[in-house]
């Protein structure tokens, strides 16, 4: 983790943007996921206009802008979540696997088993801590209940949570405090085993310590999986980033390793944000 | 353009105690006579609920003996009994139920799962209203010309298809609103692992629903427990003992119809007895309603 100063003031000079500093050195990986040409409608409104850029392979891609650039309505289009809602469409590409996510015909149920979602608001399941786990993986795989076990108790253990549940499995999540909710959604979406998963705003309904929690969470869990994070949170995005896109009226604006978006960014645009000048 | 007021610059006349006072006082005086009217026209409501309950209680506890339970209807003067009323309500009520529930249920489901804004969904939504505060005769009515009549006659089962009627459109509604009021964003978690809308639905919307609609199963039941319309010309009553669905069928609330508006002081006291069960029955239903939705919290 890299450290953080206190959220520092907006004067002009400030080279530090506001007290953020985002992690140094950091290299982008191949493509996992190349977005071209992608545009948004909900009905006539164009919320997404020709979005182009790649999303690295196992490491954390953030999204930045002010409240209702486009920057959700993206994430939403990388799980193809727009589909349940009539009225909503989205044209051009978003490549994965040498497959369209936004093709009409793409098979909706296991593109969303490889790329998982995390909630702004934890979203717990009305049954036990277990059951919330094995719903997922049993929608997708056939296991006896010796290897479920495993595979909640691994999936429990990489949202690190399995030492504050082991306990109490069959006892209903709904019990559980927000922070410990949220990382039992974080270990249902891993339990499935994604290979990307998209985070919106995962820390916004959470306190500070629990923050940390998640934030830890996903700078391991990018070893394993492409990590996609949505933060109106400008020091989580340098925390957790290596890579950050900033959206700007439903366009994107600027896309750059973090260390160079958060140093030296180059849009007018970016900068006013990030230093918190507007948002 | 901001006006800077000061001490002595409030427009108007000076502030007089007196004047103030005498407002405070008419003040008071509208507020007690409202609060008088609204009072008494309380009172005159619990005054008729109360001397309803009361006379209830008191003539249905002096009909209420053992034999109650224990014997069928009979002519006046041989100590008859409620048992083939009761069992007759308990099965039509529970079979109408039975019937009427899933019916209600996959209809509420396809209202707030599937046809939330659609013209279709809108018609089906608007016509259950209806039904649901429909007079419950046009219901007797109805199942009379389509089982009645062409299947030669009354029977239990004509009853059990009207009750079961009348439970659709309640367990529509709660079944609806239970499930309008869980979030989307459970629903697009479930979405979100790649599962199929039906399991959604059935696994996390209604296990969320569960009690809100159970509770509104129970609603339906205090309803047709009641119910005397629709059962007067589909299971007509039985004076004798009969589980048989295809013969006519006795039911509380037909004796009630029928004992109360006898010249018999022993059926009249039956009818009594009759009442203060079902009330109790409703009662009991309500209380268990409240509390299934007291605990959901």
């Amino acid at each position: 983790m890299s450290t953080t100063t206190e959220n520092g003031t907006t004067e002009a000079a400030s080279q530090s943007f506001g007290g953020v500093q985002a992690r140094s050195g950091a290299t982008l990986n191949a493509p996992r996921i190349a977005i071209r040409n992608l545009d948004f409608f909900y009905g006539d409104n164009r919320a997404l206009k020709s979005i182009d850029f790649d999303i690295p392979d196992r490491q954390v891609t953030g999204m930045i802008g002010p409240s209702g650039c486009g920057k959700s309505t993206l994430l939403r289009v990388l799980n193809r979540m727009y589909s349940l809602y009539p009225g909503q469409r989205a044209t051009g590409e978003a490549m994965m696997d040498g497959m369209n996510i936004v093709a009409p015909d793409a098979d909706l149920n296991a593109l969303r088993a490889k790329i998982g979602m995390v909630f702004q608001k934890p979203t717990p399941f009305p049954m036990t801590i277990y059951e919330n786990i094995a719903f997922g993986v049993r929608l997708h795989e056939k296991m006896s209940r010796a290897q479920m076990d495993e595979r909640v108790e691994w999936a429990l253990s990489r949202a690190a949570i399995w030492d504050e549940v082991k306990d109490r499995l069959d006892s209903s999540a709904l019990g559980l405090s927000g922070g410990q909710q949220q990382r039992l959604c974080i270990a249902r979406t891993i339990a499935v085993r994604p290979e990307v998963i998209l985070f919106d705003e995962p820390t916004s309904a959470l306190d500070p310590i629990s923050t940390l929690k998640i934030e830890e969470l996903i700078d391991e869990l990018k070893r394993d999986f492409t990590i996609v994070i949505v933060t109106h949170n400008m020091q989580q995005a340098a925390r957790c980033a290596d890579q950050v896109a900033f959206f700007y009226l439903g366009e994107l604006i600027e896309v750059a390793p973090a260390a160079q978006m958060f140093t030296a960014p180059k849009h007018p645009k970016t900068q006013e944000y990030i230093t918190g000048r507007f948002g | 353009m901001s006006i800077t007021l000061s001490a002595g610059a409030v427009p108007g006349p000076r502030k007089d105690p007196a004047v103030a006072l005498a407002l405070g006082r008419r003040r008071k005086r509208a507020d007690m006579i409202v609060r008088t009217l609204c009072v008494l026209a309380t009172l005159i409501g619990l005054v008729f609920l109360a001397s309803i309950l009361a006379t209830l209680f008191y003539r249905g506890f002096e009909a209420m003996s053992l034999r109650v339970f224990t014997h069928v209807t009979a002519p006046p003067g041989s100590e008859g009994g409620l048992l083939n009323a009761i069992v007759g309500s308990l099965i039509q009520a529970m079979l109408g139920t039975a019937i009427g529930t899933p019916i209600g249920m996959l209809v509420g489901t396809y209202l707030a799962e599937y046809a939330r804004e659609s013209r279709f969904g809108n018609m089906v939504r608007f016509v259950s209203d209806i039904l649901l505060s429909a007079p419950s005769i046009l219901v007797g009515l109805f199942v009379y010309q389509i089982l009645v009549l062409p299947f030669g006659g009354f029977s239990g089962w004509a009853g059990v298809a009207a009750l079961a009627i009348i439970v659709i459109p309640v367990v529509v509604r709660t079944t609806e609103d239970m499930l309008q009021l869980i979030p989307n964003t459970l629903r697009e978690a479930v979405i979100g692992l790649g599962s199929p809308k039906w399991k959604m639905i059935v696994f996390v919307c209604w296990k969320s629903a569960m009690s809100g609609i159970i509770t509104g199963i129970l609603l339906a039941v205090a309803r047709v427990a009641g119910e005397t319309a629709p059962l007067l010309f589909t299971s007509l009553g039985n004076n004798t003992w009969s589980t048989d669905l295809s013969k006519p069928m006795s039911s509380l609330p037909v004796t009630i119809y029928s004992f109360a508006g006898s010249p018999f002081e022993d059926w009249i006291a039956l009818a009594w007895a009759g009442a203060l069960l079902i009330t109790l029955s409703v009662l009991l239903l309500n209380i268990l309603a409240r509390s299934l939705l007291r605990t959901r919290k």
